[in-house]
């Protein structure tokens, strides 16, 4: 059970961001060009639950699995980094029109031409891994 | 059976995926995907050259486990669960991507011009994914996460970094989608 449930939620997560075409480079486009409501409602809806679920952990102090404290981190503080590290996400979210999620979805689901793009990622991943001291945070 | 074939209505799946974000928080773990590529990376070894990438990935394997539900996921959903009528997005949009020359999606979940199999012997679609790639990569890691880490979990903890990373996220989708689109189709 105890990997189980991580191949069930990754599983459900699979089929419900391509039944939603959140994985379609198409749905990513539009988006983009704000033609259709479809991937803000996605995002909003998501995050609504998201404030509602975490709110009610902390204010009922709500336990996990194994019984203890729930405590989510804080992200790190700054600005620089989200900013520009934002905007180069933004950048390739836009072009091949898959976040990271999605490339492994459509993976298996046999797009191998996004592989190239899996390769690419793990490139750039690298390469700011080399980076990383150089850069501002 | 409709609702096994038709597309997914937005508050269904948005309510699904803050759903998936909080079981991952009940498990005690987190919502993020990105940080897969860098276990990845480490697993290759990486580690002995890149201090980076020195980290115990195996304390990340149940991450693993997730994106091979998700690649298993994606399989079941396009192969059994998939319809013609998929992916019908605006039609000022199909019109303008004819204009750049990139076929309507009639069913299907990637344009043939991308993603095809014909792109193998197109060096300059290769470089397109390759470099997309690069910035997904680079960009996820640099700014520490990506939609699902930061415009889902951070967001609905209400973090400021996340904040600014996802507003970082649209405003190069928008310069992308805008400004380079035209200079590269």
């Amino acid at each position: 059970m105890k990997v189980i449930k991580y191949l069930l939620v990754g599983f459900v997560f699979g089929i419900v961001l391509t039944k939603s075409e959140a994985v379609s480079w198409y749905r990513i486009y539009e988006m983009f060009q704000f033609q259709s409501f479809h991937m803000y409602g996605i995002i909003m809806t998501a995050v609504g639950t998201g404030i509602i679920g975490i709110q009610l952990i902390k204010r009922k102090n709500l336990k996990d699995i194994k019984g203890l404290a729930i405590e989510i981190q804080d992200k790190e503080q700054g600005s620089t980094r989200y900013w520009v590290g934002g905007l180069f996400f933004g950048f390739g979210w836009a072009l091949v029109g898959s976040c990271p999620g999605p490339i492994f979805i459509l993976l298996g689901a046999g797009f191998w031409s996004v592989g190239i793009v899996l390769f690419g990622a793990l490139l750039g991943t690298y390469l700011y891994g080399v980076l990383k001291d150089k850069l501002p945070h | 059976m409709n609702i096994i074939f038709q597309t997914w209505p937005w508050y269904v799946s948005g309510f699904l995926i803050g759903m998936i974000m909080l079981s991952l928080i009940y498990f005690g773990k987190t919502f993020g995907m990105s940080s897969n590529l860098r276990s990845l990376c480490s697993m290759a070894g990486l580690g002995k050259r890149v201090a980076f990438f020195d980290f115990d990935w195996k304390a990340q394997r149940w991450n693993l486990v997730v994106v091979l539900g998700a690649m298993l996921g994606g399989f079941v959903a396009v192969q059994f669960m998939s319809d013609p009528s998929n992916v019908a997005i605006n039609p000022k949009t199909i019109a303008q991507l004819a204009q750049l020359g990139i076929d309507a999606p009639n069913g299907k979940l990637m344009p043939d011009a991308l993603f095809g199999p014909d792109i193998f012997s197109s060096p300059k679609t290769i470089l397109i994914l390759l470099i997309g790639g690069v910035l997904i990569g680079f960009g996820t890691r640099y700014a520490g996460g990506c939609t699902s880490g930061h415009a889902i979990t951070g967001l609905s903890n209400l973090q400021i970094p996340s904040l600014k990373a996802v507003i970082g996220f649209f405003i190069g989708g928008l310069i992308m989608a805008y400004l380079l689109f035209p200079l590269i189709f």
